[in-house]
């Protein structure tokens, strides 16, 4: 079947088969490795994009499913001229990551959370906000801290 | 210009944060085939017949191949290897990447599919159909030590060896004959998946222009991958080069030799094709090596004021189906500490291993240690109560060293401590915790009788890490050495290049080590580049585990760093016509002692050493210098962690409250990554004492493979927590680091635990089993309420 959808800005037309998930779509065929895959039951997150401006784990879609759409990967997250996104930067800031692989995840499903609460996030709403979202390194200690510090509020 | 000691931002991180780094999945290479594994539903069971043709009729379908197929096809010389031979009468069964006639656990490989797509590949390991005959499985360590059945049924017993260390069985009778209060207590160390983020991976690319084979695998040990895969497949060692790129992960669980990786790189070099394989979760829950699976018994000889006069421990281990890298060695490293921070005249330590019909055992985060300061660390707590004394005072009474600062000071398991200083450890974390404030609170509510009651845990613990000296090792039988090798090269543009054999995964070498080097050859910590992870690029290596990277490889790139300087040293005396011994060197500058104007920056010396227009009579050109570091001792990390906990009693839901952590790995080099790495070692500990188990039913099935179900803990269960230091520089090494990886791990879970039977103390509660899941809790609190009856 064929799908198109805008990624990171940009049309990708494309040849699937049906039951290609989407998340493989974005790796295997358009090339973007950034989203990563790490269980295989929409449990950890690590897959995290924005699909139409809302955080979707891209395991759990079939990339038919996403025709039309537009989607940011964490590839499309930083600005065309390579500056990190503010939540990008808090993660280093903080030490947010340390193997980096549920980062792009993370990172994803944590710019949705802050945009999703305009008016400032606790320590409590950050974890509850990124309970689908697993990492084995860092304890989260160090992720909430970043989180907090780009939405904490004032 | 000091960059060891600041907590500088981590160069890795750039690259991760915009999804540019590269996992082994991550990488696509034209005309690649796409492992599919058959795996078996069954414990163990006899193969009776295996039926390839409808797989291999599939579309998109390269070969089907069975174990004894490529057993006659030569893609292995030898089973996969065990480096460590405990005893000389150890039961080794041969391991093959795929079963040959009979299967030992529930997801050994049975047949493997080619095809050239990922879905094509799973799509056809589907259709292979296989016939088993069941044998009685062996489904837990209790089955294996006292039932009939036995896992190999070639063997008639599943014992796997005997190892005992009882340095003098007299003077141990005697404390145990002259004490005033004695203690036993059994612990169960559950099975633990260690689900790194990254699921394990292999890419086996042949090099078109030539005869080698590039193994591309998610490992934390490339090098030793390299010997063992030339060992294993007869593939010379020189035409084998492997490549650890990004790694999401490890935590032990990458730090072995696995089928797929034979498998891969054997069938590349045969067929000349690239071949590829990614684990699924699930996948890696069968086949991917567990960690723990001990039954432990551990009995304190004290006199009447709580001093112990003896230890004594026996431990049952779980091998699992087979004995991987270093299943064996496991308990055998934390065989050491069961003393743990305190002066025990007498100890005697003796270990069972069995064989399950389970997925191996080997390394997970701590691989020994955890376990071993678990056991003595509730062990005196269980002492502290029979004593009639806080868990503090029980400590206070029984530190090596009273207490105070030691060093170079020999403990009953016959090791050298190479400094510590507990006491005032002690104090910093139950002044940090604000202990007396808790325990009143603790009181008072256990006086209002209120529904959610407080649990104070403490631990003090000991590690031995930096592994590992090699003599040692080879005391011990294992089957390598312990050293670390660095090259550091002052290129001709001034900027250094540092080539370490240890193999990062999260840890943030580069960082640390552009620290190192900046701070010794006086040049910004960012004109240092560090090269890692590519047996071609570094030929000489031991990785990354048992917390030894900077007490290890740090220390060589130091030295390396040393002998670049005075080489350097010698250029520069002979271009300012100076006595080496009348410089002096300081950021970067040599400079004449007493003509401050005289002196040569060290990057203008890297430029002459490349040109060597004029050297000194005899020297080589170009400033680039090796150290291979084998250390003299272990080193010993300490500290001691103090943990609330909240239990609901009417739910038995035991909530964390705080977490204080007060470590002593020595001198730190950045210290945001020390931090980071005991958060993340805490974590996985509590998860160990409150949630993970690998859970098997009588079968031999694991019945939690998923994360749905195995529960690897979310932001929403854990705090934030409180860490600060004591320092006390090792002896063992001129950095006076230790080590930090693990420590965390070697903790926690021992001070969750305290914290939980502490809250149910009022309930004569002594002891309880690990993961103190809810149901657990309530069931226990009833059974003591009922004298015994839920």
């Amino acid at each position: 079947m064929e799908v198109s959808m805008s990624v990171n800005g940009e049309t990708r037309t494309s040849e699937v088969e049906p039951r290609t998930l989407l998340v493989h779509h974005l790796r295997d065929e358009l090339g973007l490795t950034g989203t990563n895959i790490g269980c295989d039951t929409s449990s950890c997150g690590a897959c995290t994009i924005h699909v139409d401006g809302e955080s979707v784990k891209s395991c759990t879609m079939l990339a038919v499913q996403a025709d039309g759409a537009s989607i940011t990967t964490i590839e499309g997250l930083a600005s065309a001229d390579g500056e990190l996104h503010p939540m990008q930067a808090a993660f280093m800031e903080c030490h947010g990551l340390q193997c980096g692989y549920c980062t792009p995840g993370m990172v994803m499903a944590a710019t949705s959370l802050v945009a999703e609460n305009p008016d400032g996030l606790d320590e409590a709403a950050v974890r509850e906000g990124l309970e689908g979202n697993l990492c084995r390194c860092t304890g989260y200690h160090n992720i909430v801290k970043a989180v907090l510090s780009v939405g904490g509020g004032a | 210009m000091n960059a060891v000691g600041a907590p500088l931002k981590r160069r890795e991180d750039p690259k991760l944060l915009v999804g540019e780094g590269k996992y082994v999945d991550d990488i696509q290479v034209p005309g690649q085939l796409w492992m599919g594994m058959v795996r078996s539903p069954m414990a163990h069971a006899k193969i009776e017949s295996i039926d390839t043709s409808a797989a291999e009729q599939a579309e998109g379908v390269h070969a089907v191949y069975t174990g004894p197929q490529l057993q006659e096809m030569g893609l292995w010389l030898a089973p996969l290897p065990c480096a460590w031979l405990v005893t000389d009468d150890m039961v080794n069964p041969p391991h093959y990447p795929l079963a040959m006639d009979e299967v030992h656990h529930v997801g050994e490989i049975v047949a493997i599919v080619l095809a050239d797509s990922r879905y094509g590949a799973a799509d056809a390991a589907e259709l292979v159909v296989v016939d088993y005959a069941p044998l009685d499985p062996v489904a837990s360590i209790a089955a294996a030590r006292d039932g009939d059945a036995t896992a190999h049924s070639e063997h008639d017993t599943n014992k796997a060896f005997h190892w005992p260390l009882v340095p003098d069985p007299d003077a141990l009778d005697a404390a145990f004959a002259n004490a005033s209060h004695t203690v036993k207590a059994e612990f169960v160390q559950q099975r633990l998946i260690p689900a790194a983020m990254e699921p394990r991976g292999v890419l086996a690319v042949p090099s078109p222009m030539g005869g080698d084979v590039t193994l591309y695998s998610a490992t934390q040990v490339p090098h030793i991958l390299k010997v063992m895969a030339a060992a294993t497949t007869g593939i010379p060692e020189s035409k084998i080069r492997v490549i650890a790129p990004a790694v999401g992960g490890g935590f032990g669980a990458k730090l072995n030799i696995n089928p797929d990786e034979i498998l891969a790189i054997s069938l590349a070099n045969k067929l000349g094709r690239a071949v590829r394989w990614t684990e699924s979760r699930t996948e890696a829950a069968f086949s991917t090596h567990q960690g723990r699976g001990q039954l432990q018994t551990i009995e304190l000889a004290a006199d009447a004021d709580g001093k112990l006069m003896g230890c004594r421990v026996h431990i049952d281990a779980d091998m699992g189906a087979y004995m991987m890298l270093i299943t064996p060695g496991v308990p055998l490293l934390g065989s050491f500490l069961y003393t743990g921070v305190y002066a025990v005249p007498a100890f005697g330590f003796t270990c069972d291993g069995y064989f399950t019909n389970l997925t191996p055992t080997d390394a997970y985060r701590g691989a020994g240690r955890p376990e071993a300061s678990y056991a003595i660390e509730r062990a005196m707590d269980i002492l502290a109560a029979e004593v009639g004394i806080g868990p503090d005072e029980i400590r206070r009474r029984n530190y090596l060293g009273g207490g105070d600062y030691f060093e170079n000071l020999e403990v009953p398991s016959t090791l050298v401590f190479d400094s510590g200083h507990y006491g005032p450890n002690l104090d910093k974390a139950l002044e940090l915790a604000g202990y007396d404030d808790l325990r009143a609170e603790q009181a008072r509510r256990r006086d209002a009788g209120e529904r959610k009651q407080l649990g104070i845990g403490m631990v003090t613990y000991v590690e031995i890490c930096g592994l590992a000296p090699s003599r040692a090792l080879g005391g011990l039988n294992y089957g390598a050495g312990g050293w670390e090798h660095a090259t550091v090269r002052l290129l001709p543009t001034g900027k250094a290049e540092v080539v370490s054999g240890s193999t990062p995964h999260g840890q943030g070498h580069e960082t640390t080590w552009s620290q190192i080097v900046g701070d010794k050859l006086g040049i910004p910590p960012e004109d240092v580049t560090v090269l890692h992870s590519d047996t071609a690029i570094s030929p000489l290596g031991l990785d990354t585990y048992g917390s030894r990277s900077l007490a290890v490889g740090g220390v060589a790139i130091a030295a390396a760093c040393d002998k670049v300087v005075e080489k350097a040293k010698q250029i520069a005396a002979h271009s300012m016509e100076a006595s080496a011994d009348d410089l002096e060197f300081d950021g970067g500058m040599f400079s004449v002692s007493g003509s401050p104007d005289k002196q040569m920056a060290i990057q203008e010396i890297a430029f002459g050493a490349f040109t060597a227009h004029d050297l000194p009579d005899g020297m080589e050109p170009n400033l680039q210098e090796q150290v291979t570091f084998d250390p003299p001792n272990f080193v010993f990390p300490f500290g001691t962690h103090v943990c609330t906990v909240e239990i609901d009693e009417e739910t038995g839901n035991v909530e964390l409250l705080s977490y204080v952590a007060v470590d002593d790995c020595g001198n730190q080099i950045n210290p945001m990554i020390v931090e980071g790495q005991l958060h993340g070692g805490i974590v996985q500990g509590v998860a160990q004492a409150l949630w993970e188990e690998a859970c098997y039913d009588e079968d031999g099935n694991l019945t939690n493979p998923s994360l749905m179900d195995y529960l690897v803990p979310s932001p929403t269960e854990v705090p934030s927590m409180v860490t600060d230091y004591t320092v006390t520089p090792s002896t063992s090494n001129p950095l006076g680091v230790k080590g930090a990886g693990e420590a965390g791990t070697i903790s926690s879970a021992a001070a969750v635990m305290n914290a939980v039977v502490d809250a149910l103390s009022p309930y004569g509660v002594k002891d309880m089993d690990m993961p103190a899941t809810p149901q657990r809790v309530w069931r226990t609190i009833h059974e003591a309420k009922n004298g015994g009856a839920a």
